[in-house]
């Protein structure tokens, strides 16, 4: 492969193309309800309309606007269906020969797309994401020529530090100190590792990214291997994502074909290989220590840092670990270039963020938005509000880790630094909506069980202290909590926080000191009435001062 | 000192595809999990047979397998039933109702979850998020996802499946 046949086959693919484009979503979501069945409607309507020459399907990845799949594009018209069914699916040939069809057509110009800037989801949607043509044609690899003749390691390292990308895993830790740090490690092999063990709950941004845009992902760690001087990589996907699994290794094996991923990558003396690992349903594999144990075929335990995997990670070699998006963005900086990339988002968190929107929300799905746009935006134009008239209370954004922010901050910037000081944090990009009829100590309860039955039980303070925290929790919900019980319940918090060993026990006690601080009055309303109840003098008003979000959370 | 290579368990050829899968990996140790992951697809779960013939083949001692099958919540060391039920829990999910969605199917099929029914058609499984949160409440049915699954729908499919 040189970059000759990389043109060659970009040119190749485009002259193959058909005047009309038809794209059927083909992500989990969309499968889920029959989008096979409707591409198979799809193609043998053209079929049957003799439009073969004419109309083209194309299996592609999410489109974002997951609450209303199963969803079909049309090119070049930009028309969208809504909700389209096996049966109705044939219609939408029909209305490209002079018919009309059945299928609900959606607005392409709502504010979910138009508001959106997709960098990492640019192709998402668009491209088949089991063909490396399709990624080819799309500019794909591209970079990957690029920084192997044009750059030298440490400027490819230079320019990522320029572009300001920060890790998109939830703690915004700079990625070109990262991978610094890893270059200037000695070793005789060292390792690029992808952490796609999306373990927080609500979240799927990264099944989307490596379903619908696999080779994005391979190209952005085979540039990081150059950069850092690493041979092989491991990407790590839950095993809880069969489809994810299955198209990155199709995505592999392809690469491997044309001699973008194995030995002498564009005839270069540059080699680098990536294997998947397949996780086996432990959020604690989301820590990075935990994650390199379980690559290594042992139970994901966490250990304590220093030493940090970019000195002694897997087996004991220097290794960089970045998040899905985080690689997903390495192309697009080095084929735009950094400064490009540092002109968008706010001063200190640049360029875009994919965030999934869940929950009470009338729009559910994918979304790719410039950081620093407003909680609001994303929730009252994008999101259209919450459905049936109700009135949106709050937004959980990080997961188990992360924390609630109640309408009344809707106005706040989406950046790393603005949601610590709400006492949450960005996490991996889950965004849950909550409507008035959530409540908010359930849902606390709900996040400690999930953190207690996920601790690894390696230390004492996570292994207990959930566990209390849970029951404390319980009794609340049960009308059978005292003030005292209260006191306790935020004494753990500030034990378990501050002395767990890993990111999980440290942050585990976030949900509970969120709505604690913005919902104390649902807490205090479970109180039971000889117990110190609210009315009256309540010693517990005005809201004691919150505890601090713990700021080591890079384990996400 | 030569390691010596155990024999299969038995003439069954499933332990073709876990050795072979074995063999891709050079037999090292690294591959323990993703060995497992192959016995349970082939077998639908991990047995004491299982257990220590892949200690054996991959020398690492009994004692780490059985850590390892037993750490990972996806290793089951008992049979499931023919048919697997398994309800997302994730918080999308839960926000939009999957718990009354479990409790719907652990009434009906009387059992709590994470167990399998007597007669052995039905294992009842929860998951921590399988990633359809724009579909919550989710439900994967044999291995299909359904989406917007209300209690009674649930069931209904249920003894769909079951009939089968």
């Amino acid at each position: 492969m040189t970059y000759e046949d990389l043109v060659a086959i970009a040119e190749k693919e485009k002259s193959a193309r058909r005047e009309i484009r038809l794209r059927c979503c083909m992500a989990a979501g969309c499968l889920s309800s029959r989008s096979a069945e409707i591409k198979t409607a799809l193609e043998k309507a053209v079929k049957d309309n003799g439009a073969s020459e004419r109309i083209e399907i194309c299996r592609v990845g999410c489109m974002g606007l997951c609450g209303r799949g199963p969803l079909v594009g049309v090119d070049p018209e930009g028309l969208l269906y809504e909700h389209v069914t096996p049966e109705n699916a044939s219609s939408i040939v029909t209305a490209l020969t002079g018919g009309v069809a059945e299928a609900a057509r959606g607005d392409p110009g709502h504010p979910f797309f138009t508001r959106q800037m997709p960098v990492v989801l640019a192709r998402s949607g668009r491209v088949d994401p089991e063909r490396i043509e399709h990624y080819i044609e799309s500019g794909g690899y591209s970079a990957l020529q690029h920084v192997l003749f044009e750059m030298q390691p440490e400027q490819i390292i230079e320019a990522i530090a320029q572009s300001g990308l920060r890790g998109r895993g939830g703690a915004g830790y700079p990625t070109g100190l990262k991978w610094a740090t890893v270059a200037k490690s000695a070793g005789e092999r060292k390792y690029v590792v992808c952490n796609g063990d999306e373990g927080d709950p609500g979240a799927f941004m990264d099944r989307s990214v490596l379903e619908s845009d696999p080779q994005a992902i391979l190209e952005g760690m085979a540039i990081a291997g150059r950069a850092v001087g690493a041979n092989q990589g491991f990407i790590y996907v839950r095993a809880e994502y069969p489809l994810a699994i299955s198209r990155l290794q199709v995505a592999i094996r392809q690469a491997k074909q044309y001699g973008l991923l194995g030995t002498g990558i564009f005839e270069s003396s540059f080699n680098f290989n990536v294997d998947v690992r397949i996780g086996a349903g432990a959020f604690v594999c989301g820590e990075e220590t935990a994650l390199m144990a379980s690559i290594e075929g042992k139970r994901g335990q966490p250990r304590p840092r220093p030493p940090f995997p970019a000195e002694h990670g897997l087996w004991g070699y220097p290794t960089l670990l970045n998040n899905v998006e985080t690689f997903a963005n390495i192309a697009p900086i080095i084929n735009r270039g950094p400064d490009w990339y540092a002109s968008l988002g706010t001063e200190k968190s640049k360029g875009t963020k994919v965030f999934s929107l869940t929950g009470k929300i009338r729009n559910t799905g994918l979304i790719e938005v410039e950081m620093g746009i407003s909680i609001r935006e994303v929730v009252e134009e994008l999101g259209g509000g919450a459905p049936d008239g109700a009135k949106v209370k709050a937004v959980q954004t990080g997961g188990p880790s992360g924390g609630c922010i109640p309408a009344a901050y809707f106005d706040t910037p989406l950046d790393y630094e603005s949601l610590m000081k709400l006492g949450s944090i960005m996490g991996s990009g889950g965004m849950v909506v909550m409507d008035e009829h959530t409540n908010m100590v359930e849902l606390a309860r709900f996040y400690m069980q999930f953190c207690m039955e996920e601790s690894c039980g390696k230390c004492v303070p996570c292994r207990v202290g959930t566990v209390e925290m849970y029951q404390l929790l319980t009794r609340l919900a049960e009308h059978r909590a005292t003030l005292r019980d209260l006191e306790q319940l935020e004494e753990l918090c500030d034990l378990v926080q501050s002395t767990s060993l890993c990111g999980l026990g440290q942050t585990a006690p976030n949900p509970v000191l969120s709505t604690l601080r913005y919902f104390r009055n649902e807490y205090l309303d479970l109180l039971q009435a000889e117990g110190g109840g609210h009315d009256g003098e309540n010693p517990l008003s005005p809201p004691a001062q919150p505890v601090g979000m713990k700021r080591n959370d890079s384990w996400l | 000192m030569k390691l010596v290579k155990p024999s299969l368990p038995s003439s069954d050829k499933r332990w073709k595809i876990v050795d072979s899968r074995m063999r891709r990996y050079n037999y090292q140790a690294h591959a323990l999990i993703e060995v497992l992951h192959t016995v349970q697809e082939s077998f639908g779960y991990l047995d004491k047979d299982a257990l220590k013939f892949v200690a054996a083949t991959l020398h690492v001692p009994l004692s780490r397998v059985y850590g390892v099958s037993t750490f990972y919540n996806f290793f089951s060391l008992k049979p499931q039933g023919k048919h697997t039920c398994i309800v997302c829990l994730g918080t999308a999910c839960y926000v939009k109702g999957g718990d009354k969605v479990l409790a719907a199917i652990e009434s009906f099929a009387r059992i709590k979850r994470g167990e399998t029914t007597s007669d052995k058609q039905l294992s009842l499984l929860t998951a921590r998020c399988i990633g359809a949160c724009a579909i919550a409440p989710a439900v994967v049915y044999d291995g299909i996802v359904a989406g917007s699954q209300t209690p009674s729908e649930a069931v209904e499919r249920l003894k769909g499946i079951l009939k089968q």
